[in-house]
């Protein structure tokens, strides 16, 4: 005889519960598409919003029958936080739907393997791509890396190891700076180098600007991920008589290293489709520069810009694929972040 | 016979201390001196916005954020006359703003008691995922969007607001035209900023205390009366912080408004117009074409949003560390 208990969930929908949803959802689907037949109302937003209030009306008769008003209220708070979920969804969805839809028509290989320099945007699809945008662009990239990541994880490194008496302020700082707009980084380092010294827009400029905007966001994720290494890991590395130095960088940051790239990649999604700064700093230019201190250069955002303002549908395709590989990246850089973050909280 | 004595030398006693190493001087020197970047590019900022705007500040003094009229002219003695005035952009500037965070505030706070409380886990884990790409997707995306799939859709619905709500001041237009106003701008903010409200109003929720909760199931509470009773008053001051943090950016944001706003200097309270301002859109509209001292005066203009914003994020941090105990 066996006697094992089985655990029971009396708070789970019952069969009863789970039918009287479903009919009530049937009951509105009719009720939507019946109004917007008899009515002058017309369109998917006719049907969603018919949908819903009548969805809302029919159940919270079942709950009012069943439960009172209390009933009808806690209902009516399920539904509504739906309905914001549901429009979230909704705009995300849109977004990422008309990019690929639109983008696609303009993707081909010349698209990506040639530059605009025998090209204008107004040319038929087809004739020239965007292969220099996409080296200024990882050119950009590499350089805001190389000035950020120092100030990033070194300032990360004083707010959770050192912890010196001006952590609270340069806290502050950090969060404060990573208030600052995208247009006024730009104008920054237009104000300050290219109006007072002989540089003028390059690559260069640019990753200046998008290094202000990329360190608070590398700082940040960068603190989070070494304030979970444990404390036993830094006090064991001290016992065996370690020093500071030696215990950081033998122990804490090894420990943290998938956790610091994740911080770094996050720096990167967050500037690689700034566009702002760079109307500022690099100039435009046709084919690939791969000298970042002289000369102007290219980038996907600034190429989308461009295609935005020229106006004509080409110029407008162009700039919908061009944003199109640009989400592609983003979209990279987004998944490497999560899984190799995933991987660091784990451990 | 006598044993020589033994002669024993005592080694000096040693010396503790406090001090650190060498090796550890230096790294915390580097990383102390480090860690002060922020304060030097924050105060860079401020300096050479200052320097390069100074001579549009001082010539039009007061003037540059009271009056709304941005003109060059040349007199008739070949002298040039110029207006520059911040009024109608920083009128248009809060109006957007506030519109899109009263849009966005509801459906963000909506959207995160659905995500603590009522989502199952999978679709949960799904959503999070979602919402965090949004908040990576680059804002010229959110430009190009707005424009082309967002607009058509903005201008039926203002023309439903138009006809039914028409007779208040706000919802009436004295042309029909509907296209590129402050109401679609702000729109578009709000779907900007949302991710933004919602992360840290969820990170507020899920620290509801659990003792609490359960107080308030044990009473006999539904969910609805739970979250009212509970969740609502402490994430309170969390939703405040997240909603002057979205504030924040979208007082800063530039190309996505400037696909969408038709920049006209002239304030502007009809948000149903096509006739709106935005200071960091209105600077990258000028840029092209401006001259020595028209440059100088968006230089000043970006010190004015400079400061806008650093206000913003001072109040909106110190909201947020207050109510967030894990620090964001």
């Amino acid at each position: 005889m066996s006697s094992i208990v089985k655990p029971t969930k009396p708070w789970a929908a019952s069969p009863r519960d789970r039918a009287i949803t479903a009919l009530s959802i049937a009951i509105s689907v009719v009720v939507s598409f019946a109004v917007v037949a008899a009515t002058p109302m017309k369109g998917k937003l006719a049907y969603a919003f018919i949908f819903f209030v009548s969805w809302i009306a029919i159940d919270s008769l079942f709950a009012f029958y069943r439960l009172g008003v209390k009933g009808v209220r806690n209902g009516l708070a399920e539904k509504i936080t739906l309905i914001g979920a549901l429009i979230v969804s909704a705009a995300v969805f849109s977004i990422l739907w008309t990019t690929i839809y639109k983008g696609t028509k303009g993707l081909n290989l010349a698209f990506v393997t040639q530059t605009m320099r025998e090209a204008s945007i107004f040319d038929p699809i087809g004739k020239g791509g965007i292969l220099h945008s996409i080296v200024g662009t990882l050119i950009l990239i590499a350089l805001s890396i190389l000035f950020s990541v120092p100030m990033g994880i070194l300032t990360a490194l004083y707010l959770t190891e050192l912890k010196g008496r001006a952590s609270a302020l340069i806290q502050f700082l950090v969060q404060a700076m990573s208030g600052v707009p995208s247009v006024v980084a730009g104008l920054f380092i237009y104000a300050a180098l290219v109006l007072t010294t002989p540089l003028r827009s390059s690559a260069f400029l640019g990753a200046l600007a998008l290094t202000i905007l990329m360190v608070p966001t590398v700082t940040r994720t960068a603190q989070e991920v070494l304030n979970l290494v444990p404390r036993d890991l830094r006090e064991a590395g001290l016992a065996m008589g370690a020093t500071q130095w030696k215990t950081v960088a033998l122990v804490v940051v090894p420990a943290a290293r998938s956790g610091l790239i994740t911080a770094v990649i996050l720096g990167v999604a967050r500037i690689a489709g700034e566009t702002a700064p760079l109307i500022f700093t690099i100039g435009a230019f046709d084919s690939i520069n791969w000298n970042p201190v002289k000369g102007e250069s290219a980038s996907i955002p600034t190429i989308i810009w461009r295609g935005l303002l020229g106006g004509s549908p080409e110029a407008v395709q162009r700039a919908w694929s061009a944003i199109l590989v640009l989400l592609i990246l983003v979209l990279l850089l987004f998944v490497a972040a999560r899984s190799l973050g995933n991987r660091a909280m784990k451990k | 016979m006598s044993v020589a004595a033994s002669t024993k030398v005592t080694p000096p006693a040693r010396v503790i201390t406090t001090k650190p190493r060498v090796s550890d001087q230096i790294f915390r020197a580097i990383v102390t001196v480090f860690s002060f970047s922020a304060l030097v590019i924050l105060s860079l900022i401020a300096l050479f916005l200052l320097i390069q705007g100074f001579s549009t500040l001082r010539e039009q003094g007061f003037g540059f954020i009271t009056h709304f009229e941005w003109s060059i002219t040349t007199d008739d003695s070949g002298k040039e006359v110029a207006h520059f005035g911040l009024q109608a952009m920083l009128i248009g500037t809060v109006i957007i703003s506030f519109l899109a965070l009263l849009l966005a505030v509801p459906i963000a706070v909506l959207t995160a008691l659905f995500l603590t409380y009522y989502a199952p886990d999978s679709i949960k884990k799904i959503l999070v995922t979602v919402i965090d790409l949004m908040a990576a997707f680059p804002s010229i995306l959110y430009g190009l969007w707005g424009y082309f799939v967002l607009m058509p859709m903005a201008i039926y619905w203002a023309k439903l607001i138009h006809k039914w709500l028409g007779w208040i001041y706000i919802f009436d237009v004295p042309q029909p035209i509907f296209a590129r106003s402050p109401f679609i701008a702000s729109i578009v903010l709000s779907i900007m900023i949302i991710p933004i409200i919602t992360s840290v109003s969820r990170e507020v929720f899920s620290q509801t205390p659990l003792d609490r909760v359960q107080a308030a199931y044990a009473l006999g509470a539904t969910k609805w009366g739970m979250i009212r009773a509970v969740v609502l008053p402490y994430g309170a001051g969390g939703v405040v912080g997240g909603s002057m943090l979205g504030l924040g950016r979208a007082f800063g944001e530039t190309v996505a408004v400037y696909s969408v706003l038709n920049i006209v200097f002239r304030p502007n309270y009809q948000i149903l117009f096509t006739q709106g301002g935005n200071v960091a859109s209105m600077i990258i509209q000028k840029w092209g074409e401006a001259g020595k001292s028209e440059v100088s005066a968006l230089i000043a203009a970006g010190l004015v949003l400079f400061i806008l914003t650093l206000l913003v994020n001072f109040a909106a941090n110190f909201i947020v560390s207050r109510s967030v105990k894990s620090g964001r």
